[in-house]
């Protein structure tokens, strides 16, 4: 039995026409993501370690970087903001997400939907609100008694901001998974409630806590809006890679910090992706779905709780609004929508907010089609693994990558003058690629997700039936995922309309954007009007969402009958 | 074997790295056979049904159906129909698209698909679920839709990977005739996989008993029963009693002090061997008697099988070596038979399988 094991070459299907075509997209997008994502990031490394003029030296720039004190400051400062942010998000997103899972407190949609709201804005929107709450002319600052809104504690509070939703949806994810079983053991083991939730609810929900700790600790250690806006004198490193290209012209310090700020986050990912691998072990198909029980004084303070997290989203928006309407705070108070003639302030006007309408179109319309194609391919394609793990790796790739590493990273790569697709810089075509590429991660997952739902026979009953590949895919791939190709649309879409960090080095003149113009207007003192562009993003973000809520239902009840029994 | 060679499988191999999951195996069916692939989970079978459907690339051997070579054949250019396990239903496509995803086609009218999917509907008696979705049906009534797509196009061979094993155990009694019969009408040669040896012995012409791999034997349902030429195998279908013991001579056994005579053939004539017999097969002697291949043990346990009754028996003779006996109900009443009793068995020599012990 042992002779004939190495000796012979397997035998091998002949490839078909379709065979063909399916490894041909494979190696096309391996490609492509490749050009867009490993060449450029490599050359911002690279580049780190050359001078000015391209010579290689070495080590030279970082111990540059290490012996300035100003410079090396920002790592603590950095560490020190994200560590209590994640400290103060994943806490306060953990009860909220607990008391809408395991009370019975009423309008748990409409709490569910404000937790969501900080996604529909740019980062730094609730930076300036905290300007007109708590700045010098702020009608709450007295609260802070004499400390002041710009540096740590604005940075924090407008980040606990705009993670929380990032927390909420993980968090809320691990406490549905509960198991109603093991919670009548416990209780029929006389186990209190305290004793139950240390037992059975937090063991339950670790993975989904490392995780939320995770993505929260990376996405404020590597957010650059909301320390621009309120950040004050308080040096961070997004904010150190934004003045030393911008300001300096510095591009190989840019280069170093870029790598310093990479390091963590690579890291950071790589141990959530295990925490991530364990949480699936963790459900099983026969599990019976926990159902909370009434408790008066429990679901009093929960709603309460709710109502008070909640208050805070509204506040921050509401702020923004008014801030937006109110001519001349706090000298002239009366209403009028002179802020929203943004052709009078600097940061591009109107054709700004037109740009980010054009740029969330095409990056959603075509970004959905090449995830769609992606995910596809790579699921239900049996033979080139090699090829197959190293677009799987690509894909997942960006979720460790900061916007700002990866717009630089792009300055490096596309306006080398030996790029043949040097023409590409300035254009909206290159805003699209990188924020496609920055966001791709997220949709590509969930893409899998839908798709690893499948019956996997399904393409065998096809194949069985002498019928060609396209066909299962045409009449029962595509319908059965629309819900979720939908999602991953608007989910682009609204990401595309709020994004900064990834773009804030690539627009051009012709191609500002309504976050930018945001930006740069903050960066003037016109928060006014800053407010109003951030609004502008808002009501277009929730007006998709409602979209997306009213064509998913309506597609539910046409082309998703079968769901319902 | 039945009529005409229809499926012939040479030397296949496959091994997944470093694991050999099918070794060298050769396997001839006959047109319009059942034949099922028995054995435990991991023996292979399921992977061989995949080779035989393209599904799965053999690492080396050949498959000739209808005297064509089809081993590199992609398996939308073989002439097989499948039904998995899950049932693979379109669930977004109602019953008549599911059935008629196989044959329609431009060249079809929409007249002819539909009266080719009321005929197959009929066949499995759901004729009247035409338009309802996958999700509103039973499973057995989703496994009889998988059939009747599966049967659309009139393929040539059916698979049947473990069909009945997610269903409930009256809907499955009710189907294993079901199938059985339809594939009567309609002839179509016909592999089924499955681990539930009632199945392949109610179902199936011709049984494949597979183990890590390998074949262990080939034969009809009684054949297997009565002559299993492997210890697997005998155990694998009904039950066997095994004993441990020494071959001292032709036709002779021995365990201490205990002689049994048989007429096995190919039976060693020394060493370590292992003696069969099944428990319906072993007799109780209530006299006694010095008889041949008498062994006297004392009842421990009587379980109680509705038309019959299970004996434990320790023998002591034969080491304290637990026999299990079955014994009619009206057996067992005549005797008063109680736990504790000390009896007579005899092991009559025509009954006694006897395989080699060094395996």
């Amino acid at each position: 039995m042992s002779d004939t094991k190495t000796s012979i070459a397997p035998l091998k299907q002949k490839i078909d026409g379709e065979g063909l075509f399916r490894r041909g997209v494979l190696v096309f997008l391996t490609l492509y993501l490749i050009l867009v994502l490993a060449l450029p990031l490599a050359m911002m490394v690279f580049k780190s370690v050359q001078d000015h003029d391209g010579n290689v030296i070495g080590l030279q720039n970082y111990i540059e970087y290490f012996s300035t004190p100003s410079l090396f400051q920002s790592i603590f400062n950095s560490i020190y903001i994200s560590s209590i942010t994640t400290t103060i998000t994943v806490v306060l997103a953990f009860i909220f997400a607990y008391g809408l899972h395991r009370s019975c407190i009423p309008f748990k949609g409409v709490f569910r939907a404000l937790a969501m709201t900080p996604l529909l804005v740019p980062s730094l929107l609730s930076g300036i609100s905290l300007i007109y709450l708590f700045g010098r002319q702020g009608v709450l600052t007295p609260l802070l008694f004499g400390n002041s809104i710009y540096g740590p504690i604005g940075i924090i509070v407008a980040s606990v901001f705009f993670t929380f939703p990032y927390a909420f949806i993980i968090l809320s994810t691990a406490l549905s998974l509960a198991d109603q079983r093991l919670y009548e053991t416990a209780i029929s083991l006389r186990a209190s409630r305290w004793k139950i939730f240390w037992t059975v609810t937090l063991p339950g929900a670790r993975y989904g806590l490392i995780s939320a700790i995770f993505v929260v600790f990376i996405a404020t250690f590597t957010d650059f809006g909301v320390p621009k806006t309120i950040g004050g004198n308080f040096n961070v490193l997004p904010v150190d890679i934004y003045k030393q290209v911008i300001g300096q012209q510095n591009f190989e310090m840019g280069a170093v910090v870029s790598t310093l700020l990479l390091l963590p986050a690579v890291l950071a990912f790589l141990v959530d992706q295990m925490a991530r691998k364990n949480q699936v072990a963790n459900l099983s198909a026969n599990s019976v779905p926990y159902e909370p029980r009434k408790n008066r004084r429990f679901d009093a303070a929960m709603l309460i709780y709710c109502s008070l997290i909640s208050s805070f989203v509204i506040l921050i928006i509401i702020t923004s609004q008014l801030a937006a309407l109110i001519k001349f705070w706090p000298y002239n108070l009366s209403l009028s929508l002179d802020n929203y003639d943004f052709d009078r302030f600097a940061g591009g006007g109107w054709q700004s907010f037109k740009n980010s309408l054009q740029l969330a179109v095409y990056t959603s319309v075509i970004g959905t089609g090449f995830i769609f194609i992606g995910a596809y391919i790579v699921e239900k394609t049996k033979d080139a693994k090699l090829l197959r793990e190293m677009f799987q790796f690509l894909a997942m790739l960006p979720m460790a990558i900061p916007g700002m590493v990866l717009g630089l990273s792009y300055i490096f790569f596309f306006n080398h003058p030996a790029n043949p697709m040097s023409f590409l810089y300035g254009t909206m075509a290159i805003l699209v690629i990188s924020t496609l590429t920055h966001y791709y991660t997220v949709a590509h997952l969930t893409m899998t997700t839908a798709i690893k739902q499948l019956d996997p026979e399904f393409e065998s009953v096809s194949m069985s039936l002498g019928q060609p590949s396209h066909k299962v895919v045409r009449l029962v791939t595509l319908p059965i995922c629309l819900p979720t190709i939908l999602d991953v649309f608007f989910y682009i879409f609204v990401r595309a309309m709020t994004t900064v960090s990834v773009v804030v080095f690539l627009y051009s003149s012709d191609t500002s954007l309504a976050s930018i113009a945001m930006l740069n207007m903050g960066d003037l003192g016109d928060n006014a009007p800053a407010a109003a562009m951030g609004m502008m993003i808002f009501y277009v973000n929730v007006a998709a969402r409602l979209f997306n809520g009213v064509i998913s239902s309506s597609l539910r009840k046409r082309t998703q009958a079968w769901r319902t029994r | 074997m039945p009529s005409a060679r229809y499926l012939s499988i040479s030397n296949i191999t496959k091994s997944f790295g470093g694991f050999t999951a099918l070794q060298n195996l050769n396997l001839d069916i006959g047109r319009g056979e059942f034949v099922c692939f028995l054995g435990p989970s991991g023996c292979g079978k399921t992977t061989l049904l995949r080779i035989i459907a393209g599904l799965e690339i053999q690492t080396a051997g050949s498959i000739e159906q209808d005297n064509e070579d089809i081993s590199l054949r992609p398996p939308s250019k073989r002439d097989f129909g499948i039904v998995f396990q899950s049932y693979a239903l379109f669930p977004n496509l109602s019953i008549r698209r599911n059935v008629a995803y196989g044959i329609e086609s431009r060249q079809v009218s929409r007249q002819e698909t539909n009266a080719r999917v009321d005929e197959l509907l009929k066949l499995v008696n759901l004729a009247d679920q035409v338009d309802k979705y996958p999700a509103q049906l039973s499973g057995g009534q989703q496994q009889r839709v998988a059939l009747a797509r599966a049967l659309a196009p009139s393929p040539g061979l059916l698979l049947l990977d473990e069909p009945l094993s997610a269903l409930d155990a009256s809907v499955r009694h009710q189907l294993r005739h079901e199938i059985r019969s339809l594939q009567n009408r309609l002839g179509v040669t016909t592999i089924m996989v499955t681990h539930d040896q009632e199945e392949a012995l109610t179902m199936a012409d011709r049984i494949v008993v597979m183990n890590h791999g390998t074949i262990e034997q080939v034969g009809t349902p009684h054949e297997i029963y009565a002559n299993p030429v492997t210890p697997f195998v005998a155990q694998s279908i009904g039950h066997m009693n095994l004993i441990e013991c020494t071959a001292s001579g032709p036709g002779k056994l021995q365990l201490n002090e205990a002689v049994l005579i048989h007429s096995a053939d190919a039976a060693p004539v020394s060493g370590l061997a292992l003696a069969a017999i099944r428990p319906e097969d072993i007799l109780i002697l209530k006299d006694k008697k010095k008889t041949e291949n008498r062994v006297d043990g004392t009842v421990t346990t009587i379980e109680f099988r509705g038309q019959s009754y299970r004996l434990s028996v320790a023998v002591a003779d034969m080491n304290d070596v637990e026999l299990t006996v079955d014994i009619s109900a009206q057996n067992k009443r005549d005797m008063s038979l109680e736990e504790g009793d000390k009896i007579g068995l005899k092991l009559p020599a025509e009954s006694l399988h006897v395989f080699d012990g060094q395996e």
